[in-house]
């Protein structure tokens, strides 16, 4: 049983006039075998949390905790915080030029495993993920990213979630951008990471279109740099209905 | 300190329609071409005291020493000075390449027969063995109508070496010519490549430029009817101490010609320098052309310095493209936290991200041998910074 806990996290991002506070106490937590979806509004800080979590460099922690089975993550490089269990599908995955897939992945599993492995097997396993989530055998040889579409930059992102198979994976907005095939296909392959039964997944999404494929047990709503509802699968449907409005303004009130 | 400089985007270019002093004119006569003060627009980024003497004149019988193949096609002449010139060569454009010509006693000349394609790259392997005397060098290069060949020219060892080379490329014919300044630390080079591209004729250039204390090359290009296409890579690595400088003019004299220059350039150490100057020229019966330059440098430590300078002169409006950018600076943070957030190290991520800047080019060059022992080189320089070897999968 592993988890994934956030507790009281406060976040700054670095900005011309000074730091600004983007999430002002965030607590959260995830247990193996469960998916809990964040949803908020724009500029809510949603993909704060995420990069944060991972340690992007523009996002300070002043205060508050990440533990991953018990282990500190704030502290850790963001190399690190891989090599813990943790994985980061990105909204806008980054190109990088001249760097094959193959290779990326090799050096990536390499770094998290502690030993290259297989070339043989590995290639297979490779070419085997990538026809899963609907790329042809020809991406592996690409440059990571580079010229991809929106879609194929978020499958690429999913192919690595399952080969390189982390604890915890944490998906920013992998929904936003796809078209209804590309949805299903992604979604396929979260839930066959989830269907592994002892991993951990945030869902963060700005719609609820997605969780009509990944069921989660848990919905957060996010609003201003913190939760301010939580409940199950049903309170995405109420969402659907009611939209983000009810919680922007209770929490222009609070403020 | 690092010192670095950039021009994001046109609006900073010099755009001028009036003749500008940036590409003086061509000639083979010596007196066109005085001994530089080091104040010039073309000579302010070289280190004059460290030429040794090569602006000096000295006459000089010495040789690089000759490794070539010759593959079917392909035939070789020596020609003197006087026959050379009468092959119509593009003229030296500065006092170094002026003095290859002049001072060379002749010229090697490679013909590549009209129509014949050649079915292995053609290698000239050029090495120095030492710093004692000055060497001249004189190549020509003339590619028959609708012939397609790929060139290396390759440099190494250790040298005082002033090269003129001409590259004639006729109708119709594609070349993709490779020139390799694989010097040992102390050489000193100074050179001229002058291409001359035929109508409706493809040649794409990869300039590498990795070892030597001070190379400066200067490469010309333009048309010989309308038509032409010319792709120009270039690569290079500078260390601690190194000057390396390439300066690109490209004369769109002919309309419907296209260009594309992508020069990329890594630098480490205190006191490495690199110079990128993109001049291109866009005559007024330049008609319907389409140019982009771009030259981007990755300053790796402190103590650096890269100079990049893009300029467009635009004569006519009536074209279809020209633009050009210039970047100098250090990681993108975003490249390397994607990498790290999968696992891999720091040190590996920057490792990986310079291997692919250089990768990318390298990729062009369609030999797959110089292909290979130029990703090892840079990762053997890359080892400098990391200090352990990249293993890199297939």
């Amino acid at each position: 049983m592993s988890e994934l806990r956030i507790s009281d996290l406060h976040v700054d991002v670095l900005t011309e006039s000074g730091p600004k506070e983007i999430l002002k106490g965030v607590n959260l937590r995830v247990g193996s075998g469960e998916v809990h979806a964040i949803m908020g509004p724009n500029g809510s800080g949603k993909s704060t949390l995420a990069y944060s979590i991972a340690g992007h460099p523009k996002y300070v922690i002043t205060s508050g905790s990440v533990t991953l089975d018990g282990v500190e993550l704030t502290h850790l490089k963001v190399d690190a915080r891989a090599k813990a269990g943790l994985f980061l599908a990105m909204q806008y995955p980054i190109e990088v030029p001249g760097v094959s897939v193959a290779n990326f992945l090799r050096t990536a599993k390499t770094a998290l495993s502690g030993e290259a492995p297989k070339v043989r097997t590995w290639v297979k396993e490779v070419n085997a993920a990538l026809e899963r989530i609907g790329l042809d055998g020809t991406f592996a040889a690409r440059s990571v990213n580079e010229g991809f579409s929106g879609g194929e930059k978020k499958r690429n992102e999913i192919a690595q979630l399952e080969l390189l198979n982390p604890k915890f994976a944490i998906l920013d907005e992998t929904d936003s951008g796809l078209d209804i095939d590309a949805l299903r296909i992604v979604s396929e392959g979260v839930n066959r990471y989830m269907a592994q039964g002892d991993r951990g997944l945030l869902l963060i999404t700005h719609y609820t279109r997605i969780l009509n494929y990944i069921k989660p047990d848990f919905v957060h709503v996010f609003v201003d740099g913190h939760i301010v509802a939580e409940g199950g699968a049903e309170l995405a449907d109420r969402l659907e209905v009611d939209g983000y409005d009810r919680f922007v303004k209770a929490a222009k009130v609070d403020a | 300190m690092t010192v670095t400089t950039a021009v994001p985007n046109l609006a900073e270019a010099v755009e001028t329609s009036v003749a500008s002093n940036l590409h003086p004119v061509a000639s083979f006569d010596l007196a066109d071409h005085p001994v530089p003060n080091g104040r010039e627009e073309v000579w302010r980024f070289t280190p004059l005291r460290r030429l040794r003497g090569l602006m000096d004149g000295a006459p000089s019988d010495a040789r690089l020493g000759w490794h070539a193949n010759l593959p079917a096609g392909v035939t070789r002449t020596e020609v003197s000075t006087a026959d050379a010139i009468a092959l119509g060569l593009p003229a030296p454009v500065d006092r170094p390449s002026a003095l290859a010509v002049a001072e060379s006693g002749g010229a090697v000349v490679y013909e590549i027969a009209p129509g014949s394609q050649l079915a292995e790259p053609m290698v000239v392997e050029l090495s120095g063995n030492g710093l004692e005397q000055t060497v001249y060098g004189h190549l020509v290069f003339k590619i028959g109508a609708h012939a397609g060949a790929t060139i290396v020219l390759r440099h190494t060892g250790s040298a005082r070496f002033n090269s003129s080379v001409s590259v004639l490329v006729g109708e119709g014919a594609h070349l993709n010519f490779v020139g390799l300044q694989d010097w040992a630390d102390d050489a000193v080079h100074l050179g001229h490549v002058g291409i001359r591209i035929g109508r409706d004729a493809r040649v794409r250039t990869v300039t590498a430029s990795l070892g030597g204390d001070l190379v400066r090359l200067v490469e010309t290009s333009e048309y010989d009817g309308p038509g032409g296409v010319l792709e120009q890579f270039g690569l290079y690595f500078v260390n601690a101490g190194q000057h390396i400088e390439h300066r690109l003019f490209i004369d769109h004299n002919q309309p419907h010609t296209r260009s594309r220059v992508d020069y990329r350039g890594a630098l480490q150490g205190e006191g490495a320098h690199s110079v990128w100057v993109g001049d291109v020229l866009i005559r007024k019966v330049a008609e319907g052309i389409n140019t982009y330059e771009t030259n981007k440098n990755l300053v790796l430590t402190d103590g650096c310095r890269a100079d990049s300078v893009p300029n467009l002169e635009i004569e006519t409006g009536e074209i279809e493209g020209a633009g050009h950018s210039s970047t100098t600076g250090r990681f993108d943070d975003e490249q390397l936290f994607y990498l790290r957030s999968r696992g891999i190290p720091e040190d590996e991520a920057r490792r990986l991200v310079v291997h692919g800047f250089f990768a990318d080019i390298i990729r062009r060059i369609g030999v797959p041998d110089v292909e290979s022992r130029l990703l090892a080189a840079v990762d053997k320089e890359l080892e400098i910074l990391v200090g352990i070897p990249l293993e890199v999968a297939k």
